[in-house]
C-alpha cells in the first residue's frame, strides 16, 4: 500500500518537494499538494512589478503545469491539521488523511498590525506592488521613506535592492534632485548580513540614499505623514513604503503547530517538527534562524524529500542534512548586482557588483519556471 | 546568580548575528512596560549590538553576565 504524503503549499518549497518525492518513491507514495489558489506565484518578481519592470501576469502559472503528472493537486484552503489523527481538514469540510505531512505554507503579511499603516505602500504582495507602481508614476518629488515594520521578513536584501532601483527610476525621470530617499533599517547596518552591508553602505552613500539605522517602524500617523519608531524617533514623508510584519499562515496557528507568530519549530538540520516525527516544514514556514527566501526553500526541499522518502519506504533517516545553504542576488542599481552565499558555518561573501550578476539574476528569474520547481538546478 | 524576576527568556545560543538582537526587538515589541527579558547569546556580535540597541531604544540594560561560552543579557522594557 502506497504511503499518503500530503504537502500544504504550492510555492517553491512545496512544489519542488512534491516533485522530488514523487520521483524518488516511484509509486511507493501517493503525493497530494494542497494549495489555496492552485496558482504558483513567483514572489521575487514583485520588486520589479513595483518599479514597472515586470508585468504581474507573467509571475503566475497554474500549479498543475509545474507538478509531475503523478502528483495530485487539491486547490482549496486547508483550515486545520490534526496531528494525532493524521488528517488535514479542508475548507469544504473534506478531510485528507496522511502518513507524512510537509508544511510549505510560507508566510503572510499583516500590515494591519502597524497602527496607521493601512495606506502605506509595499512590494510584498502582487496587489501592493501594483499599487506602489501606480503611486510612483504619479510621484513628482519629495521624501520617500522605505522602512521595515517587523522582523523576520521575506528576502532581507529586498529593501536595499528597492532603494537602489528607485534611485535609478527617479534619475531616469529627471526628478531625483527634487527627491529624498531614506532607508530605515531595523538594525545598525543596511540589513541582516554584516559583510554584504559593508559592501553596499558606501554605494548607498554615493547615490545620496540616507541610511537610518535602528529604526524599527512601530506606528504611522497618516494625518501628519509621520512614521514613528520603536526607538522613539519620528520622520516625515511624502510617500511611505513599508515591509509589512510577517507571520505564519493561519492554518498553522489554528492547529497549534507553530510558535506565537505561527512559525513552525523544526530541527535546523533535518527540518522535522520538534514534536511530531511525521511532520516536516521548510522555507518561510519554519522558525529556524535563517533568511526567509525562495533560495532557502529551494535548498531545503531535497533534504525534506529525502526524509519523507525514507519514512514512506520504512528506511532509516538519511544521512544528508540541511547545512543552512543560501544563495541569492542583490541588485545594486545602474545595471549591476552582487550575490550573497553562506551557510550555517560560513559567513556570507559578496563579490564586487557587476553586470554579470545583474544579468544572471534576470536569467534566473526568466528561466525559473523550467528549472527550480522540477529540480533541474544543482542542489 | 541574579535575583531579577525574568518574564521572558530567549535562548539564542548558537544563533548567528543578528538573530539574538532580532529576537530581543521582537520580544520588546510584543511585551508590556515593566517586563524583564533575558537573552542568552553565544554570538560575539551581540556584545556590541544588543547594548547599542538598548541604549538607542531607551530601554534599561539590567545586567550583562558572562557565562561559560555565552553571555546573558537582562533587559527591562521601560517605555
Amino acid at each position: 500500500m502506497a504511503a499518503e504524503v500530503v504537502i500544504l503549499g504550492g510555492g517553491v518549497g512545496g512544489t519542488l518537494t512534491a516533485n522530488l518525492i514523487a520521483k524518488q518513491t516511484n509509486g511507493q507514495a501517493h503525493v497530494t499538494v494542497v494549495d489555496a489558489t492552485g496558482k504558483h506565484v513567483y514572489q521575487p518578481g514583485f520588486l520589479y512589478v513595483a518599479l514597472g519592470k515586470q508585468q504581474p501576469a507573467a509571475l503566475s502559472h497554474a500549479e498543475t503545469s509545474l507538478l509531475r503528472s503523478s502528483v495530485d493537486l487539491v486547490a482549496e484552503p486547508a483550515v486545520k491539521i490534526d496531528p494525532a489523527a493524521r488528517t488535514v481538514q479542508l475548507a469544504s469540510g473534506r478531510s485528507l488523511p496522511y502518513d507524512q505531512l510537509v508544511l510549505a505554507t510560507g508566510s503572510r503579511t499583516v500590515m494591519d498590525e502597524v497602527p496607521g499603516a493601512e495606506g502605506a505602500y509595499d512590494f510584498y504582495t502582487m496587489a501592493g506592488a501594483s499599487r506602489l507602481w501606480d503611486a510612483l508614476q504619479q510621484f513628482t518629488g519629495g521624501k520617500i521613506l522605505v522602512g521595515v515594520a517587523g522582523i523576520p521578513y521575506k528576502c532581507p536584501p529586498a529593501p536595499v535592492e528597492f532603494v537602489f532601483m528607485l534611485d535609478d527610476y527617479l534619475r531616469a525621470r529627471g526628478i531625483r534632485e527634487q527627491s529624498e530617499i531614506k532607508l530605515l533599517s531595523p538594525l545598525n547596518r543596511a540589513f541582516t548580513i554584516e559583510t554584504t552591508s559593508k559592501l553596499v553602505q558606501p554605494i548607498l552613500a554615493e547615490r545620496g540614499i540616507e541610511l537610518c539605522t535602528f529604526f524599527n517602524v512601530e506606528t504611522v500617523d497618516p494625518a501628519t505623514k509621520t512614521v514613528n519608531s520603536l526607538e522613539g524617533e519620528s520622520l516625515d514623508y511624502d510617500l511611505l513604503v513599508l515591509v509589512p510584519p510577517h507571520r505564519g499562515q493561519k492554518v498553522i496557528e489554528d492547529s497549534g503547530l507553530g510558535d506565537e507568530r505561527g512559525w513552525v519549530p523544526v530541527d535546523k538540520h533535518t527540518l522535522k517538527h520538534t514534536k511530531f516525527d511525521h511532520i516536516w516544514a521548510l522555507g518561510d514556514t519554519t522558525d529556524i534562524p535563517i533568511s526567509k527566501s525562495g533560495s532557502v526553500a529551494h535548498f531545503e526541499a531535497p533534504i525534506v524529500a529525502d526524509e519523507v522518502t525514507a519514512s514512506a519506504k520504512g528506511l532509516p533517516a538519511p544521512a544528508r542534512v540541511y547545512e543552512g545553504k543560501v544563495m541569492c542576488f542583490l541588485e545594486t542599481g545602474r545595471g549591476k548586482a552582487t550575490t550573497i552565499q553562506f551557510d550555517y558555518d560560513h559567513p556570507a561573501k559578496s563579490p564586487k557588483p557587476s553586470r554579470i550578476w545583474h544579468w544572471s539574476k534576470a536569467l534566473f528569474n526568466k528561466t525559473y519556471w523550467h528549472t527550480v520547481p522540477q529540480g533541474r538546478l544543482p542542489e | 546568580m541574579s535575583t531579577v524576576q525574568i518574564d521572558k527568556s530567549i535562548d539564542a545560543r548558537g544563533m548567528a548575528c543578528p538573530g539574538p538582537l532580532m529576537n530581543l526587538i521582537g520580544a520588546i515589541r510584543q511585551g508590556h512596560v515593566g517586563d524583564v527579558i533575558e537573552v542568552l547569546s553565544s554570538d560575539e556580535g551581540s556584545k556590541t549590538d544588543i547594548p547599542a540597541w538598548v541604549t538607542k531604544a531607551k530601554q534599561e540594560m539590567v545586567e550583562v553576565v558572562p557565562e561559560d561560552g555565552y553571555a546573558r543579557f537582562v533587559i527591562r522594557k521601560v517605555r
